[in-house]
């Protein structure tokens, strides 16, 4: 499987950075402003068809969608 | 403590503007200019070596300003746009994140008499070039980071003369119009030439949206001052040694009526957290900044109680003593969870950005019903009136519209080249702000829903007409319809139903794609979160699409009358 990391990172700046601030796997992409909480409705259902998973609501907080690292833990949670 | 209002009741009786206007020293006729009294008349009040502002970033950096600090600042912001030839009543639009600048330039452009026109930095190439199109902005002040959507239209605008980028990186080129303007490095100007601003000069343009047609351009005027400073005191009872946060961002009305006139016109100490939503940092933000006095909103409040009550017991948040909140009505299941995890509940205010200051609210040392908006503004005239005759109910209870007596000095004086749309805002000598409501025996009003199809979604307006035609500029999409859906955190959120042309077949891809097209072109918030596929779209028979069907059906309402739908 291609890495997943850098799956979420290129669709992190090709959806949501407009100039070229630069994404690490630790960047903070909730807090730190670069997707907004409604954004992170589109970034979850891109996660949810790219891996074939369904995550649950309350489970797609601003706190586990907060960095690359972060997503990719919750993401492998719910391949099966 | 003792409440800057003291009895509201009292307060009612013998009202008059003039209070303020007293403790501003401004009378009818005299110069009033927002940005002077926000910065210098501070200083010479004695606060010069105040901390006006205490700033910090997402990443933790702090930057702090004294009002001494701010008004120089304003005055180099100021000084810099009139060398560039700014003169008063042009437009200059504000399109940042919440950074210093934001709040500075805010203050500048109206000590030269230009017109601030603020814009919600995540808004899309779309969204930004109506407004601008619109108040034909004649410069833009915003960061590198959101020069390429300005980029991206500026071709179409003619009009737009300059683009001032607050953070250029000197290793890489400006671009046709665009001038760098560095805050930190500017020429500090201590003095400068306040432009004369009356009562009716114009200081703000706001965009909001309304059910059909493009946004319209709020205008307000300096002389608004006079509400929003004794709204401030009286509401949010800021007091010398608060420490005040508000959490709304100045691309929409409360972030400027209460995010920066109101606290600095009087004389307090504010903090602004430029970061977006954590729970925990949030409260770390209270503990840290000793806030004292928070004004927030609906959706802020409901996803702090989504991340729980575990989360607050972490911080130590004793020093905050008033809470309010504002954008949507708050439901009573928030008010009493505050008073539980808080130890008092956040106080419910309602205004819109046409009105420009609080007007129906719950006051400090009133009474609280969890879920009523509470009672008029001494010297504010609100009622409910029936949809049909106009007329105010003699009883109470009964559901109607809000309505409001014009001449309050924040009132809207226009929409921007709009003055139709204006008009029809006033009905039988009353503002109408397009809310439902009843009032209770007790003279409190309750909150009912918009008179019309506008969809609040976490506090902000999206008009559903804006989002449909952003939609029918997809390659796949041959009708679209959207109305609101409920959302516990945003109260609503957008939904689009939507018919594909021939040849594109629904697809879990394709309905991303739709959702990043819209987020893109207009902004997060109107983004739909939800697309459903339908083959048609319930029309009258002479072919409007009946929204109120498929809003129904969302919600879970009666369809009602259904006389006039298409046949199958």
């Amino acid at each position: 499987m291609e890495d997943m990391h850098e799956i979420v990172k290129a669709y992190v700046i090709d959806e949501y950075v407009e100039d070229d601030t630069e994404i690490t796997y630790d960047t903070p992409l909730i807090s730190g402003g670069i997707v907004d909480s409604f954004s992170m409705v589109s970034l979850k259902r891109f996660l949810e068809n790219k891996y074939n998973i369904s995550i649950p609501d309350d489970k797609a907080t601003p706190e586990a969608f907060d960095s690359v690292n972060k997503i990719c833990l919750l993401v492998k949670e719910y391949i099966a | 403590m003792m409440s800057n209002i003291g009895s509201y009741d009292e307060r009612v009786k013998d009202f008059d503007w003039k209070i303020s206007e007293d403790e501003l020293g401004n009378k009818e006729g005299d110069q009033i200019n927002i940005g002077w009294y926000c910065t210098d008349r501070i200083c010479e009040m004695g606060k010069a070596d105040k901390l006006a502002l205490i700033w910090e970033g997402s990443t933790g950096n702090e930057k702090r300003y004294t009002y001494n600090d701010i008004r120089i600042a304003t005055n180099s912001i100021g000084h810099y746009l009139r060398s560039l030839g700014i003169r008063d009543e042009d437009r200059v639009c504000l399109f940042m994140d919440k950074i210093p600048e934001l709040y500075l330039g805010f203050l500048g452009i109206l000590k030269i008499g230009a017109i601030a026109q603020p814009l919600f930095s995540a808004f899309g190439d779309e969204s930004l070039f109506i407004r601008l199109e619109n108040a034909q902005t004649r410069a833009i002040i915003t960061q590198k980071k959101h020069v390429p959507k300005v980029r991206k239209i500026l071709d179409k605008m003619p009009w737009l003369e300059f683009i001032i980028v607050v953070d250029h990186d000197p290793a890489k080129p400006l671009m046709e119009r665009e001038v760098a303007f560095d805050l930190e490095t500017a020429p500090k100007v201590d003095q400068l030439e306040i432009f004369p601003t009356y009562r009716e000069s114009p200081s703000v343009l706001h965009y909001t949206s309304g059910t059909t047609g493009q946004p319209k351009g709020v205008k307000h005027v300096h002389g608004s001052l006079i509400s929003q400073y004794l709204t401030t005191k009286w509401v949010l009872d800021l007091q010398d040694n608060d420490i005040y946060w508000c959490t709304a961002d100045p691309g929409w009305v409360t972030g400027t009526s209460y995010g920066i006139i109101g606290p600095f016109s009087n004389g307090v100490t504010q903090c602004v957290l430029d970061a977006g939503f954590s729970a925990d940092n949030w409260y770390r933000f209270i503990e840290k900044h000793k806030i004292t006095v928070w004004y927030s909103a609906p959706t802020a409040i409901r996803s702090l109680m989504k991340a729980g009550d575990e989360v607050v017991k972490k911080y130590d948040l004793s020093s905050l003593r008033h809470l309010a909140s504002v954008g949507e009505p708050l439901n009573s299941e928030a008010v009493i969870w505050s008073e539980k995890v808080f130890g008092k509940p956040f106080l419910d205010t309602y205004w819109q950005t046409e009105t420009g200051c609080i007007v129906i609210t719950n006051f400090p040392g009133m009474k609280i019903k969890p879920g009523s908006m509470g009672k008029p503004f001494p010297g504010i005239t609100a009622t409910v009136i029936d949809t049909d005759t106009h007329e105010p109910f003699k009883e109470t209870g009964k559901i109607g519209l809000i309505a409001i007596k014009p001449g309050w000095p924040s009132m809207m004086r226009t929409y921007w080249n709009n003055e139709e749309t204006y008009k029809k805002k006033f009905v039988n000598g009353w503002y109408i702000p397009g809310d439902r409501s009843s009032i209770d025996n007790e003279g409190y009003f309750w909150f009912v829903g918009r008179d019309d199809d506008v969809i609040n979604t976490g506090g902000h307006l999206v008009s559903p007409f804006e989002v449909e035609s952003a939609l029918l500029e997809h390659e796949a999409v041959a009708e679209s319809a959207v109305v609101s859906k409920p959302d516990f955190v945003n109260m609503e959120v957008v939904k689009a139903f939507v018919t594909l042309k021939p040849g594109f077949v629904a697809s879990k891809e394709l309905d991303l794609q739709i959702m990043n097209f819209v987020r893109k072109k207009l902004s997060p918030l109107a983004m739909p979160q939800e697309i459903e596929f339908v083959d048609s779209l319930p029309k009258t028979r002479s072919g409007k699409i009946m929204r109120r069907i498929l809003h129904a059906k969302e919600w879970g309402e009666e369809i009602g009358d259904t006389s006039t739908l298409e046949d199958d």
